[in-house]
């Protein structure tokens, strides 16, 4: 395979600036996730810790199997939406290595609130089963959480995607035999007395977790009967009289251990139908990324450099190289699986959108995992383009990229914008995973082109009405929207709605495919049924 | 002409008799006892009977069936090694009366030196000279205490029985005789139904020097120079040297004629052990003859260039001698180490288990390892706990002493608790450097020796994380097609954050955190590598390793040093050029899941004999009271009720061996556990 010839100079004093700014970037993308794993901070943490219980990232890694990386999901969830403090929507979420076997392990963390069910809590849960139920991954739920946020109610409850959600998700996964074991490590109230009680298999620790429908206070104000945790709903009783647990267990160590073997027990198989090749490592350093990416987001860059520093042994076999060149699509392997990389290099004009549809068309029909880099500011805009059918051509792409059934991945390496996040297979389009990079920004156009369309909107209105509008005047009013732009098209504003799946360091771009790929292999590639191409 | 030649023995000197028979074109006939089934004497003789249950006097001993085996085999000769049979006149007659040959000096030889005062009264007459002392039959304490006057404190009282230390005492002055001889005399009696003592000069300094001899039937009789076994312990040699330093070709060539002298007092013929007493003036007094090959034989070899083996069945034989003195010279210095399996921190108590490591220095000209145990052998209650015997040939004592302590260092062991390191800081004093020995070494340097090294912990602590880092197995997928896949890779990977792999190691009963990052690990190559961040007691350490098997070579900031680690289960030996240490890896905590929590208090801690049960099956006894006793390494250990209730059976009874780890007992707590 034809290998990609970097023609950059990392001595270049342009790439000294472009990799400190990008550093600064991901130092304060570590500062923020390193207070984030801190969860509900030192205090809580400590009364958690004191009780004997493992933090919930502990638990994480005891669960694990040793060595095994940890691709965790939505770190940034929750963050700066609510007035409280909950790091990572209170739950944490991602697809490790259990005995042998990826699994989607989502754990309550019960210094954050309680663990209770904040709106983008039970969104991060649902995300979590989602992706599971996508890429066929047991899921194991680490419980301890007081249930749903009642002051939010309202935001949690009644909906189709809110927390009822959940215990569907539940259900539907285990008639697909997506293996659902819950391990109750602390509280499992009301609503959440159901997680363990539809799991296929569940475990609890005695003397600390219990499952009730109704705690002690509630059931004292229902039916004046006094009655103590333990005594309700605890281990003891849940495995000895009601049955509604498995496996008793001594200690969360204990009880992790239990899972562990549970899930050893599962005969699961990994399907793999895929041309696999000896893995190799791209031939230039993955952290030449940070001087690659101009500071200024307006300058245009080779999105191969980009690809030479992800792929295997830098390799990547171009399609139509000569043809629509804004976009790049060409065959390359990420850890030695075959993948299809459509990337952005430039605008997208009918030619590279056609030249894009042909592709994924191609990927699709031989079963080839897609990876979306996406930098891209949208389709050309103009009257010759529009006459030249960009609409219809940009559909064929839309169309190929959503009925595309193959796995499909998205990283945000640049901009986001407009019909290009749908024809680059943004969330809406359903890849199995999407990250961002901190650089990335998404919004529905650019902040600078949105403050110019709706002042010319405000112009027009003020001619109308006679009025004059000085160019300070225009000045003042474009800017709060291009801040607004700005702000709301930011990676930690987009992942703390669970746009994305995460904001990655883009040196770990390699290995964060590398792993959503083979997660996502525990579920056969199907076969693809196109819809209409509008010719 | 010898045949055939059983060997009435077992372990490294049956296996080393069998070389020798090997190579003289001799066929050979090993026994074994039930413990023996698998040994290494087993597989390396021609034959092999089995003689019996694993108890010495069951089977090795027992003179009927050796000779029956001799029989059944048309075995022609039997060599007895040393212990057992060796020095038994008893055997020797029956060996003699169904005609076949004893390796070993005539029944009269034996008989003759078997007893110590008969010794001595022999070698009186034939004017070897012995420690100045009183061996007469008139016991009247008035008489003792006069020769003991005569002679000079401080003088030592013996029982004329005796043997191993009991009824001995050391007496310093004439105040305290009358006391020390009836106090002696009581222990003699106690010990060997027999108080007849006798009294003799003590020396406050004596060297242990022994002359090999040999004679042949045919009135040769020459020595192959002496040995010097002065660093003792009870009574026990720990480090046999070739030849004795300090030693004048005058002194030499006295102690050969007095030994040759005494040889010829009883017309010894084969190889015999004429030990003197040298005193620091140059004095030598006789102390005892052992009429076998001695433990020690291979220093002399080493010096002499002779096989001691070869000669005593030539001489067996009816040959002649092989060599005349004049032909045999002293080339070199050699050194024996004895590696025993015991515990010299705890008053030298033998120590069993398996050999789960057992790693020997390359053997060479100047390497020689006797033993008859392989990786994977288990040392029993039953029999000698000598692992092997490490000899070490150079050209001078000096460079001979450096190979010892090399080779020693070389020696790895695990499974078992063995003298190595006592051995090693033994021959490091600068005392037995500077040949400042006598048979008081070990208490003289009683400190420097059992003095615990301190090798570098921190840098233990940090090969032993990289070990446990690196050994871990490569993660597997459930499908191992999927072989590439980055979920195998051991990479700790985290999203935006470092992850550190806690260990917790218990060192010397203190219990260390270690914090490894580990930037790279390849534990899918044969020999896994790897580089690390280690955070050990707030400092942070720059490391690399490579393993290869179980050596693990490993760079601590920039300092690199090869070491070897052995595993049984969670504890951990680590090998390193200053001596091993031992770890413990401390596990997650799991809880206790049996809700008969006490389960666990009713194992044999160790192998051993259960001694007595003092409780009958369904009587009810209370916490604390004692159910059975079990004895292990010669110590009792009570077997104690942890709560009130019964034992509901014994699954042994008194006499019956227990492996370590095996249930003892079935106990069933009661509802009432008042007390």
């Amino acid at each position: 395979m034809p290998r990609i010839i970097s023609k950059i100079n990392p001595k270049a004093q342009e790439f000294a600036d472009n990799a400190a700014h990008m550093q600064t970037q991901i130092d304060d993308l570590n500062e923020k996730i390193s207070l984030i794993k801190q969860g509900g901070g030192e205090k809580a943490n400590k009364r958690h810790t004191d009780r004997g219980k493992l933090l919930p990232r502990e638990r994480i890694n005891a669960l694990l199997d040793a060595g095994s990386p940890f691709l965790e999901i939505s770190q940034l969830a929750a963050w700066e939406v609510y007035d409280d403090y909950v790091p990572s929507a209170g739950v944490i979420a991602g697809i490790g290595r259990v005995s042998g076997v990826e699994c989607m392990i989502v754990a309550n963390d019960a210094t954050v609130k309680g663990g209770t069910y904040y709106p983008l809590t039970v969104k991060k849960h649902l995300r979590a089963q989602t992706i599971a139920q996508q890429n066929n991954l047991p899921c194991i739920y680490l419980v301890d959480s007081g249930g749903a946020n009642l002051p939010r109610q309202d935001e949690v409850f009644p909906d189709r995607e809110h927390f009822g959600r959940i215990f569907f998700n539940q259900a539907t996964m285990s008639a697909q035999n997506i293996p659902q074991i819950a391990v109750v490590m602390g509280s499992c109230t009301a609503g959440g007395a159901y997680v363990p009680a539809m799991a296929d298999e569940s475990i609890i620790v005695k003397n600390q977790g219990t499952i009730f429908l109704g705690g002690p206070p509630l059931v004292k104000a229902a039916t004046g009967e006094v009655v103590s945790a333990e005594e309700l709903g605890g281990g003891d009783v849940h495995c000895r009289t009601s049955g509604v647990v498995d496996h008793l267990a001594n200690n969360d160590q204990h009880a992790l251990h239990i899972a562990r073997d549970a899930v050893a027990r599962l005969n699961r198989t990994k399907p793999l139908a895929l041309d696999v090749k000896p893995s190799v490592e791209p031939s230039y350093p993955k952290e030449d990324i940070y001087g690659i990416i101009p500071k200024d987001t307006r300058q245009p860059y080779d999105v191969r450099e980009v690809i030479a520093r992800v792929v295997d042994g830098s390799e990547f076999d171009e399609f139509k190289a000569l043809y629509g060149s804004t976009l790049i699509c060409g065959f390359a392997r990420i850890f030695g699986y075959p993948v299809g990389i459509v990337a952005n290099n430039g605008i997208l004009f009918s030619e590279s959108a056609q030249k894009g549809a042909h592709f994924i068309e191609l990927c699709a029909q031989r079963k080839i995992p897609l990876v979306f880099l996406q930098n891209i500011t949208g389709f050309m805009v103009g009257k010759q383009y529009e006459a030249g059918g960009i609409a219809k051509h940009g559909a064929k792409m839309v169309t190929a990229v959503a009925c595309a059934n193959v796995p499909k991945f998205t990283v945000l390496i640049g901009g986001s914008f407009g019909a290009g996040n749908y024809g680059m297979c943004g969330r809406a389009y359903d890849p199995r995973f999407m990250f961002m990079w901190p650089n990335a920004r998404i919004s529905v156009m650019g902040g600078e082109q949105a403050a110019g369309v709706l002042s010319q909107v405000k112009r027009e209105q003020r001619q109308r009405a006679g009025e004059t509008w000085s160019d300070e005047e225009e000045k003042s009013f474009k800017q709060p929207i291009i801040d607004t732009y700005e702000h709301q098209g930011h990676p930690y504003y987009a992942s703390a709605r669970l746009w994305d799946d995460g904001v990655i360091d883009p040196a770990d771009t390699r290995m964060v495919l590398g792993l959503s790929i083979s997660a996502s292999l525990n579920k056969p590639i199907e076969d693809t049924q196109f819809g209409v191409f509008r010719m | 002409m010898i045949k055939k030649l059983l060997i009435a023995n077992r372990g490294e000197i049956c296996c080393r008799i069998i070389n020798t028979a090997k190579r003289m074109g001799i066929k050979t006939v090993a026994l074994y006892s039930d413990a023996d089934r698998h040994a290494l004497h087993v597989k390396m003789a021609d034959e092999a009977i089995h003689i019996g249950p694993s108890p010495s006097n069951q089977s090795y001993l027992k003179i009927d069936k050796v000779l029956a085996a001799a029989k059944a085999t048309g075995a022609d000769a039997i060599h007895p090694g040393y212990g057992f049979l060796s020095e038994n006149a008893a055997f020797a007659q029956a060996c003699a009366d169904n005609e076949i040959i004893f390796v070993g000096p005539p029944i009269k030889a034996i008989e003759a030196m078997g007893s110590k005062s008969a010794a001595k009264y022999i070698m009186q007459q034939a004017n070897v000279p012995l420690v100045p002392g009183y061996h007469g039959e008139d016991q009247s304490p008035a008489l003792i205490k006069q020769h003991a006057d005569d002679m000079g404190y401080p003088v030592l009282l013996k029982a004329a029985a005796g043997g191993g230390g009991k009824g001995m005492r050391q007496v310093w002055s004439a105040e305290e005789f009358d006391d020390a001889l009836a106090a002696a005399k009581r222990e003699a009696m106690s010990s060997f139904n027999d108080d007849i003592m006798l009294v003799e000069k003590y020396l406050t300094q004596p060297r242990h020097v022994e002359v090999q001899v040999f004679c042949d039937h045919h009135g040769n009789g020459v020595h192959l120079f002496e040995r010097d076994c002065s660093v003792q312990r009870r009574h026990q040699k720990v480090v046999e040297e070739a030849p004795a330093f300090k030693m004048s070709p005058a002194l030499r060539s006295a102690m050969g004629d007095a030994a040759l002298k005494a040889a010829k007092a009883i017309n010894y013929v084969g190889a015999g052990t004429v030990e003197f007493l040298l005193d620091t003036d140059g004095a030598f007094y006789f102390m005892e003859m052992n009429t076998r090959l001695q433990v020690e034989h291979p220093v002399s070899e080493m010096i002499s260039g002779q096989d001691l083996v070869e000669w005593q069945l030539r001489v067996a034989a009816n040959e002649t001698l092989p060599k005349s003195q004049d032909e045999l010279h002293i080339n070199g210095h050699a050194f024996e180490a004895r590696i025993y399996a015991e515990d010299p921190d705890n008053e030298f108590l033998p120590a069993t288990g398996t050999l789960h490591l057992l790693e020997t220095p390359q053997e060479s000209k100047h390497v020689r390892i006797d033993s008859g145990v392989v990786q994977g052998d288990e040392v029993s209650v039953y029999y000698d706990p000598m692992i092997a015997k490490l000899i070490v040939w150079d050209t001078d004592r000096e460079r001979a002493l450096a190979r010892l302590s090399q080779s020693l260092g070389e020696y790895r062991i695990d499974g078992v608790t063995t003298n190595i390191p006592f051995l090693r800081r033994l021959i490091d004093t600068q005392a037995f450097k500077d040949e400042e020995i006598d048979t008081s070494f070990i208490e003289k340097h009683h400190e420097l020796i059992f003095q615990q090294s301190n090798p570098n912990n921190t840098n233990q602590l940090l090969n032993l994380a990289m070990y446990l880092s690196l050994a871990e197995k490569p993660l597997t997928s459930v499908n191992n097609q999927d072989s590439q896949s980055p979920w195998d890779l051991i990479s700790d990977w985290r999203a935006n954050d470092t992850y550190l792999n806690r260990y917790f190691i218990q060192l010397n009963n203190q219990e260390h955190e270690i914090a490894v990052q580990r930037l790279k690990v390849d534990n899918r190559a044969s020999t896994p590598s790897g580089t690390f961040v280690i955070a050990l007691a707030g400092e942070s350490y720059q490391c690399e390793g490579q393993l290869s098997g179980n050596r693990l070579l490993a760079t601590v900031n920039g300092h690199s040093e090869s070491v070897t680690i052995n595993q049984i289960q969670h504890d951990y030996a680590l090998f390193h050029s200053q001596g091993m240490t031992k770890f413990i890896h401390i596990q997650k905590d799991l809880g206790v899941t049996d809700d008969n929590e006490q389960h666990g208090a009713f194992v044999a801690p160790m192998n051993g004999t259960v001694v007595a049960l003092l409780v009958e099956p369904q009587q009810a006894v209370k916490k604390g009271q004692t159910l059975m006793i079990m004895e292990a390494m010669k110590m009792e250990h009570a077997i104690k009720a942890t709560q009130n209730g019964l034992v509901e059976e014994f699954y042994y009874q008194a006499g019956e061996l227990v492996d370590g780890g095996a249930a003892l007992l079935n106990f069933v707590p009661s509802e009432d556990q008042s007390l």
